[in-house]
């Protein structure tokens, strides 16, 4: 099966007039229709800008792009204007964190995806009412006739979370990206739209990004995991893979690290110190400070993302031996 | 994978090992570094500078009475000899006046709102620290007083108690008391609901070293700074004032009262009549912009 | 003035090792929503709802619920950051704020809280040695003794002072930020250390150097934790007994094995079955329960969790479920009261 989403060796700096910031160094990946990409990260890591940077969505003024990423051929980093507005929405479309703030407070949950469905199909009112309610329907929302009526103030989290995910599907995306959409939802909500997003992607036949800095959320949705660190992908692999065999020790350190079942009372295996600077362009390996299997060929380059076994790539000269 | 439980002194060496070395800066070092980079603000902070201590030290300038009339040279124009800035309908010198008048002008501008700072402002800190009842009964208050426009209220107050530099420093006060007060109390409200407040009153802190240590540190910044651009209202409204002849009273030299009494002359030489209004303008314009760069150089987040 | 501050080990045990280090009874805080004219309240949220626990000496007890569960205000009740309208907390043997008890200051000094991790939580003006010197000084111990005793906890949270102690918040990454917040709570040498969503802020492999600390700390310093979070999988491993609250009440409360071994409330076996599953090929395939957490605004009368819970029966709707002893815990639920006249309780 064909990419729908190409990404080829993106670099995201952002510049302002106080510093340079080398958000992202050189990432590649592909998704193709009908898979979930898990992006799992810690803050800082350039997961949410890499997927951000799907949409162009940082001020052009200060954000420097480089590399390519392209959605069924087209090359999107090039793009402006009217295309731009196109991709938006109708063949990419997003969804938050936080979903009070993607709706306007003044307008009902059904005004704006009728709007929205209105502006990039050009149908009658009464259809995209229409569409909306089916679109509510679609997300399992309760009663959905009511809560096209309801201002998003009147809604809970999860059903906001929902109706955003209403709103991104609303002009039929081929790819969704969720940008950690479940961690401001309580434990018995989030599992509801994690299970939610999972039944979409299959239904529609969507490809998804997931960004998340959450281990259990990742494998829960995911059918490939990337693991980021200082901007760069440093393993790439199925979720298998990845949970039974982790090559690099930061997203070894990371499994380890993560509290779950059954560890009670032993010590956690954390990693010491902390991510680097991102003010300047790496010169060996970024992890290389806080890893304990570090050998002097690690400092000597940055290391290039080598396949470890059958479709699992992993960024580290040691595990890559 | 065998780490054998990385102490917490391990950790704490790779933490400063991954921290770049970088010496550590104060806070008003920074808000100085940005102040730097920002020449729209340095240069209005020279400008008020030089007005002040001009008017500081206007004996000591060498210039010429400001008070001695001449019938001889009446209303001469800008460039005359012996009258740098031309003289004005009594022969008084223009350079001399606009000197001497700044500093009534600028004593009028900065005085009431430094006293309604410290009435205005310990009210809002109280209100807004204490919350409740407390809050309600300052903030109605106050809100009485902002029924009126404040240019209303100045003047029918200075009209009520009688013209003169100290009514009108009064009057001045009472209507920049309000404002100065809410803005105050909703800063102190902000910042009271900061958990480092909650952590302080937790450990067990009476209630005036947790205002003097946690909260005016962090909310006498912002304060200062929108009374700084109120020093320009300010400026303008005594001006106004003397201009209706219910603040300072004549001969004294004030930038409004000056512009008052020169209107006449606005057919005879426009560029004198005008020369006090410029000085009122550029000062409160330098008081705004300035207010403006240091809200933009204090803020923490920037 | 202040005597005890001074001796390296804080206030000594009183009531000896049986006698609850804390014992809150008949806990309530509503909180007036102001609205209408004048300000005037005409909703309350019922945040916390006639809540009595103990905390043992030297243990570790672990609060979890969702958003809105209140316990959050638990932690600000106990430490008098708010005033209960009802219920009394009694801190090892002494009342607090009544007659012939301790004040709320001395309770203070024993019980200390670290707050979430935000900007909020250190005052940007002021550097880590002076945030955490403030305590001690505001206490009494004069700057120079503060400021030694805060170098010391510097080094003790793992920062070293020399680098750090000079330093101001926005200097620091979260995970120092946080060992800073701890430094802190610990600076008047607390009992009880009260911590609020300590760890939920940090990306996780920061959050296992900080727990790691907080167990060493606990050994160190013999120190009793009040660990508060929504992350099941954290109080597990932290905590010996845990408390699941829903809605401002209990629903069950007991040692930790028995809470995620055996759970017997539907709201308990709901929250530990929503949680992400590590192994892909055991994911979750149903949602255990459906729809938000209840707005404690309005809560549902009789027993709160009805309006989610898959058992809920008339019974449910009328009578509210006390705490009652249930084997190794105690569950607030109809189903496990002999009598209660649920379909699937005992016949008493």
């Amino acid at each position: 099966m064909s990419n729908l989403l190409s990404v080829k060796d993106l670099q995201v700096t952002f510049v302002t007039p106080d510093r340079t910031i080398h958000a992202v160094n050189g990432v590649s990946f592909d998704v193709k229709r009908g898979e979930t990409l898990g992006i799992l990260g810690e803050s800082g890591s350039g997961k949410s800008v890499t997927l951000r940077s799907i949409l162009k969505l940082h001020p052009a003024h200060r954000t420097k792009w480089s590399g390519s990423i392209t959605l069924e051929g087209d090359e999107i980093l090039t793009m402006g204007g009217r295309d731009l507005a196109n991709l938006r929405g109708n063949r990419v479309s997003m969804i938050f964190q936080e979903p009070a703030t993607a709706f306007d407070p003044v307008f009902t949950i059904g005004q704006q995806i009728s709007e929205t469905v209105r502006r990039h199909t050009g149908k009658s009112d009464a259809d995209a009412m229409k569409r909306a309610k089916d679109l509510l329907e679609m997300v399992r929302i309760p009663s959905p006739a009511q809560r096209l009526k309801a201002y998003p103030h009147e809604m809970s989290g999860g059903m906001r979370q929902r109706a955003m995910i209403a709103l991104a599907l609303s002009c039929n995306p081929s790819l969704l990206l969720a940008d950690e959409p479940t961690t401001a939802l309580d434990a018995t909500v989030q599992i509801q739209v994690l299970l939610l997003i999972r039944e979409l992607q299959r239904e529609l036949d969507l490809g998804v990004i997931f960004v998340t800095h959450d281990i259990g959320v990742a494998v829960e949705v995911s059918d490939r995991i990337g693991v980021m660190y200082a901007g760069k992908l440093v393993e790439l692999a199925g979720v298998e893979q990845m949970v039974d065999t982790p090559k690099h020790p930061y997203s070894r350190g990371l499994l380890a690290s993560t509290v779950h079942d059954g560890m009670r009372g032993q010590r956690l295996e954390a990693i010491p110190g902390a991510p680097p600077d991102l003010g300047e362009v790496p010169t060996a390996c970024s992890f290389a400070p806080r890893c304990k299997f570090v050998e002097p060929k690690c400092l000597s380059a940055p290391p290039p993302l080598a396949p470890v076994g059958d479709s699992h790539l992993v960024r580290c000269v040691v595990a890559a031996a | 994978m065998a780490i054998q439980s990385p102490s917490i002194d391990m950790n704490a060496g790779a933490a400063v090992a991954a921290t770049p070395a970088s010496a550590s800066r104060g806070y008003w070092q920074s808000v100085r570094r940005r102040l730097r980079r920002d020449p729209v603000t340095v240069v209005c902070g020279v400008i008020l500078l030089l007005i002040v201590l001009s008017a500081l030290l206007a004996p000591w300038l060498g210039l010429a009475d400001p008070y001695k009339t001449s019938m001889i040279y009446r209303l001469k124009p800008v460039g005359t000899p012996r009258f740098l800035l031309g003289s004005d309908e009594l022969g008084r010198d223009m350079l001399a006046r606009l000197i001497y008048g700044g500093r009534l002008s600028l004593a009028m501008g900065v005085t009431p709102v430094v006293c309604a700072l410290l009435i205005g402002g310990t009210l809002g800190i109280t209100a807004g620290f204490l919350g409740g009842r407390v809050n309600m009964l300052i903030m109605r208050i106050m809100d009485v007083f902002y029924a009126f426009p404040s240019v209303l209220l100045a003047i029918s107050l200075s009209g009520a108690m009688g013209a003169g530099a100290s009514n009108t420093l009064l009057a001045l006060t009472l209507v920049f008391i309000p404002p100065i007060c809410r803005v105050s109390e909703s800063v102190t409200t902000q910042v009271r609901g900061f958990d480092f407040v909650d952590a302080a009153k937790a450990s067990g802190a009476g209630t005036l070293t947790v205002v003097r240590v946690h909260v005016l540190g962090n909310v006498l910044g912002p304060i200062l700074v929108y009374a700084t651009s109120l020093i320009s209202v300010a400026t303008i409204l005594a001006a106004g004032l003397s201009f209706l002849g219910l603040g300072v009273k004549p001969p004294e030299p004030e930038w409004g009262l000056m512009l008052s009494t020169l209107r006449q002359a606005i057919y005879v030489d426009p560029l004198l009549a005008a020369l006090p209004g410029v000085m009122i303008f550029v000062t409160s314009l330098c008081f705004n912009l300035m207010s403006d760069g240091l809200r933009a150089a204090m803020d923490v987040k920037a | 003035m202040d005597t005890i501050i001074r001796k390296p080990g804080g206030t000594p045990d009183r009531g000896g090792p049986a006698q609850p280090l804390l014992l809150a009874t008949g806990l309530r805080k509503h909180f007036p929503i102001p609205g209408g004219i004048l300000g005037r309240a005409t909703k309350v949220v019922r945040a916390v709802d006639d809540l009595t626990l103990s905390v043992a000496k030297g243990e570790t007890l672990g609060v979890v619920g969702e958003s809105g569960c209140g316990k959050s205000t638990v932690a600000r009740l106990l430490i008098r950051l708010i005033k209960p309208d009802l219920g009394s907390v009694v801190l090892d043997g002494d009342p607090v704020d009544e007659p012939h008890g301790i004040t709320v200051n001395e309770l203070r000094r024993q019980v200390q809280m670290v707050f979430q991790d935000s900007y909020a939580s250190l005052n940007p003006r002021l550097t880590i040695v002076e945030t955490i010197a403030f305590a001690p000084k505001a206490h009494g111990l004069p700057a120079a003794d503060a400021k030694e005793r805060s170098r010391d906890l510097l080094a003790k949270v793992g920062l070293e002072p020399n680098t750090f102690a000079e330093r101001y918040p926005h200097e620091l990454s979260g995970g120092q930020r946080q060992r800073v917040n701890i430094a802190r709570a610990l600076a008047l040498r607390p009992r009880l250390v009260i911590l609020d969503e300590a760890v939920s802020a940090l990306d996780k492999s920061v959050e296992a150097q900080v727990l790691n600390m907080l167990v060493d700390l606990k050994s160190e310093l013999d120190l009793t934790y009040l660990f508060i979070s929504h992350d099941l999988n954290v109080v597990q491993y932290l905590s010996d007994r845990v408390m699941v609250m829903y809605l401002g009440k209990i629903v069950e409360i007991g040692k930790v094995e028995a809470i995620y071994g055996n759970p017997q409330h539907p709201y308990t076996r709901a929250l530990l079955s929503a949680r992400p599953s590590m192994d892909p090929r055991k994911r979750t395939q149903e949602a255990p329960i459906q729809g938000d957490p209840p707005n404690p605004i309005d809560p549902p009368s009789g027993c709160r969790f009805r309006t989610r819970c898959p058992f809920a029966e008339d019974v449910c709707a009328q009578i509210e479920p006390p705490l009652a002893d249930a084997g190794e815990q105690a569950v607030a639920c109809h189903m496990r009261v002999a009598g209660s006249g649920h379909s699937k309780a005992a016949r008493a």
